[in-house]
C-alpha cells in the first residue's frame, strides 16, 4: 500500500470508516470513544479499539488532548488512517503512540467498513 | 523532514525525556503538513488549559512534564474553566477546582504567563511583520496570519507546546507566503457578526490551508474576530484573505448555503441566558457594549467574558459600571467554549452570538443554542 506514516507502529482491529472530518473536542467524548455529534455520520457509535479512518482531524487545537485522553482511557482507535494529515490528530497520536497513515484519495475509497484491518508501518 | 544533527540527538532522547517528546511531536505534525525542516519562534500561545477539556489525562501529563519542562520562548495561555476572582459565587465541583488550579500551577511551573486569553492579539503588542509564532487557539492562529501579519501554523495544543518548549516549529506552507487556491463570493447584503461567523463556518468546510474571500467591503473588530473563530472551527484553514482578485476555483457563500449553517448551528427559539464572548471581547468590544447598554437592563442573566487584562483597563476608564449596571456578569479568565459555568442540569439554552461558542455549546456542554446579533440580543432581551 502506498502511504505516508506519521506516527509508526502496528496494529489490527476492524475498520470503522467515516467521510466526515472529525472535530475531536466538540464530537467525541473522551471517556467512550463515542461519537456525539448528531450531525456525523458516525453519530452514537464508538471509536475505541478500531481502526478509525476518515478523511482529516478539524477544529479546536485542544482535540489533540482528546486523542490522548482517550488512549489513556483506554477508549482510542488501535489506529488512524486519514487522507490528508492535520496537526492535531497528528500531534495527539504521536503522543499517545497511536499508528497513523496517510493514504491516497483511491485507497481511501477502497477501505471497506466492518473489515478485518491490519497494519504495520515498518513492513509497508 | 531534515533535523539538524542537535536536534536529531533530541529526537533519540540524548537530551532527556521531555525534549524526546517535544522533538517527536514536531516530527510528527512536520511529516503531517510536509515541512521540510524546523524554524525558530519567538512567541507560543497554548491551548489546553481548561479542565474540561484536557481532563485528568491532561492535568496528569501536565503535572508530569512541568517538573523539569521550561519554556524556551515568550509563551501565552488560553482561557481555563472559570474566573479565579468569582470562583466562589459558582456551585463547581471542589475537584474541578482543585485540578484546575493544578493545571495552572504546572504551565506556571514550566515559566508560561498565565494570561487565560484566546485573543492575544488583542492584550499583546503584535511582533513585526513576518514574524514566525506558534499559536494554538485557532480563532489566534487565523487572525495572526490573516490580520496581524505573523506567521504561524494552525496548531494543535501539542505542537505549540512542543514549539514553546523547543522554541522551533515545522515550516509548513502556511508559514511561506502562501497563496489561497479558492475564493468565497461573499454574496450576502448587509451582513452582521453573525453573518461573518456563518462565513467563517463555511469557509472552514470548504477550504484547504488558506482562502481568498471576495465582496467584503469593510470587517469591524467584532465581525473579524466572529470570522475566525467560525473558521477555526469547523476546518483545517488557517488565513483568510480579504480580495476582490478571484482565483480559479470559486465557491459562492449566499443564503442558501448561510441558512444550511445556521440551522445546523440553531437548536433553540430562544435561551435561558445569554453569553457574550468566545472569542472573549477585546476593549473596543466592551466599549461599544457600554454605548450600546445606555439606559438599558437585561431581562435574563447576561455572562460577558473578556481577559482579565481588558477587565482591568475597562475598569479603570469605567465601561464596567454602565455593563453591571445592565445586570451582566463581567468574567475572565474563561469563556464561552466549554466552560463549566454552563451546565446542561441548571440550563436548557443558550442565546448567543458566536458561531465557535454555538458549536461547542451544543456538542460539548450539552445545550440548545438560540443565535442572534449582538444588536438583536441587546434589542429584544433588555428592557
Amino acid at each position: 500500500m502506498n502511504l505516508k506514516t506519521i506516527v509508526k507502529g502496528k496494529a489490527k482491529g476492524i475498520i470503522m470508516k467515516s467521510n466526515n472530518p472529525i472535530n475531536f473536542l466538540g464530537a467525541v467524548d473522551k471517556k467512550t470513544g463515542l461519537i456525539r455529534d448528531e450531525n456525523h455520520d458516525l453519530y452514537q457509535q464508538s471509536i475505541k479499539d478500531k481502526i478509525l479512518i476518515f478523511p482529516h482531524g478539524i477544529g479546536s487545537s485542544v482535540g489533540a488532548y482528546t486523542i490522548y485522553s482517550l488512549k489513556s482511557n483506554n477508549s482510542a482507535p488501535h489506529a488512524m488512517i486519514c487522507q490528508k494529515a492535520d496537526l492535531t490528530t497528528a500531534s495527539g497520536c504521536a503522543l499517545a503512540n497511536i499508528p497513523l497513515v496517510i493514504v491516497s484519495k483511491e485507497e481511501f475509497d477502497s477501505f471497506e467498513n466492518g473489515k478485518n484491518f491490519e497494519i504495520d508501518t515498518d513492513s509497508s | 523532514m531534515e533535523l539538524t544533527k542537535d536536534e536529531g540527538a533530541a529526537l533519540k532522547g540524548e537530551k532527556g525525556e521531555t525534549f524526546e517528546l517535544a522533538y517527536r511531536i514536531l516530527v510528527a505534525t512536520g511529516e503531517a503538513i510536509n515541512a521540510d525542516r524546523l524554524v525558530p519562534i519567538s512567541w507560543a500561545h497554548l491551548s489546553g488549559v481548561n479542565y474540561n477539556t484536557i481532563g485528568d489525562a491532561g492535568e496528569e501529563f501536565l503535572s508530569k512534564i512541568s517538573n523539569d519542562a521550561k519554556v524556551a520562548v515568550k509563551t501565552t495561555l488560553n482561557p481555563m474553566g472559570f474566573d479565579i476572582d468569582s470562583v466562589s459565587n459558582y456551585n463547581l465541583d471542589q475537584n474541578f477546582i482543585e485540578k484546575q488550579q493544578s493545571i495552572r500551577e504546572s504551565y506556571e511551573r514550566m515559566g508560561v504567563t498565565p494570561s487565560f486569553s484566546c485573543i492575544p492579539y488583542e492584550i499583546y503588542a503584535l511582533p513585526d511583520k513576518g514574524t514566525q509564532v506558534s499559536f494554538a487557539e485557532s480563532n489566534a492562529a487565523i487572525y495572526a496570519n490573516s490580520i496581524g501579519h505573523l506567521k504561524t501554523n494552525k496548531e494543535s495544543a501539542f505542537s505549540a507546546l512542543a514549539s514553546a518548549l523547543t522554541g522551533k516549529s515545522p515550516y509548513s506552507d502556511l508559514r511561506k507566503d502562501d497563496v489561497p487556491n479558492l475564493t468565497i463570493r461573499m454574496k450576502i447584503q448587509q451582513p452582521n457578526e453573525l453573518t461573518f461567523g456563518l462565513l467563517g463556518f463555511f469557509a472552514g468546510k470548504v477550504a484547504d490551508n488558506s482562502v481568498s474571500i471576495s465582496g467584503v467591503k469593510e470587517l469591524d473588530k467584532r465581525s473579524c474576530k466572529s470570522l475566525c473563530g467560525g473558521m477555526g472551527t469547523s476546518g483545517t484553514c488557517g488565513k483568510f484573505v480579504l480580495s476582490e482578485e478571484e482565483t480559479s476555483e470559486k465557491v459562492d457563500f449566499d443564503e442558501k448555503e448561510m441558512q444550511k449553517i445556521h440551522d445546523e448551528l440553531n437548536t433553540a427559539d430562544n435561551g435561558d441566558l445569554i453569553t457574550l464572548g468566545s472569542p472573549q471581547l477585546g476593549l473596543e468590544e466592551i466599549s461599544d457594549l457600554s454605548s450600546m447598554l445606555k439606559n438599558k437592563s437585561f431581562k435574563k442573566r447576561c455572562m460577558v467574558f473578556c481577559p482579565r487584562a481588558v477587565q482591568n483597563q475597562a475598569r479603570k476608564l469605567g465601561y464596567t459600571n454602565e455593563i453591571e449596571r445592565a445586570g451582566c456578569e463581567i468574567l475572565s479568565d474563561c469563556c464561552t467554549c466549554l466552560t463549566p459555568l454552563i451546565d446542561k442540569k441548571n440550563v436548557d439554552s443558550v442565546t448567543t452570538n458566536s458561531i465557535k461558542g454555538a458549536y461547542y455549546l451544543k456538542n460539548s456542554n450539552g445545550v440548545g443554542v438560540n443565535l442572534k446579533p449582538l444588536s438583536k440580543i441587546i434589542q429584544e432581551e433588555t428592557k
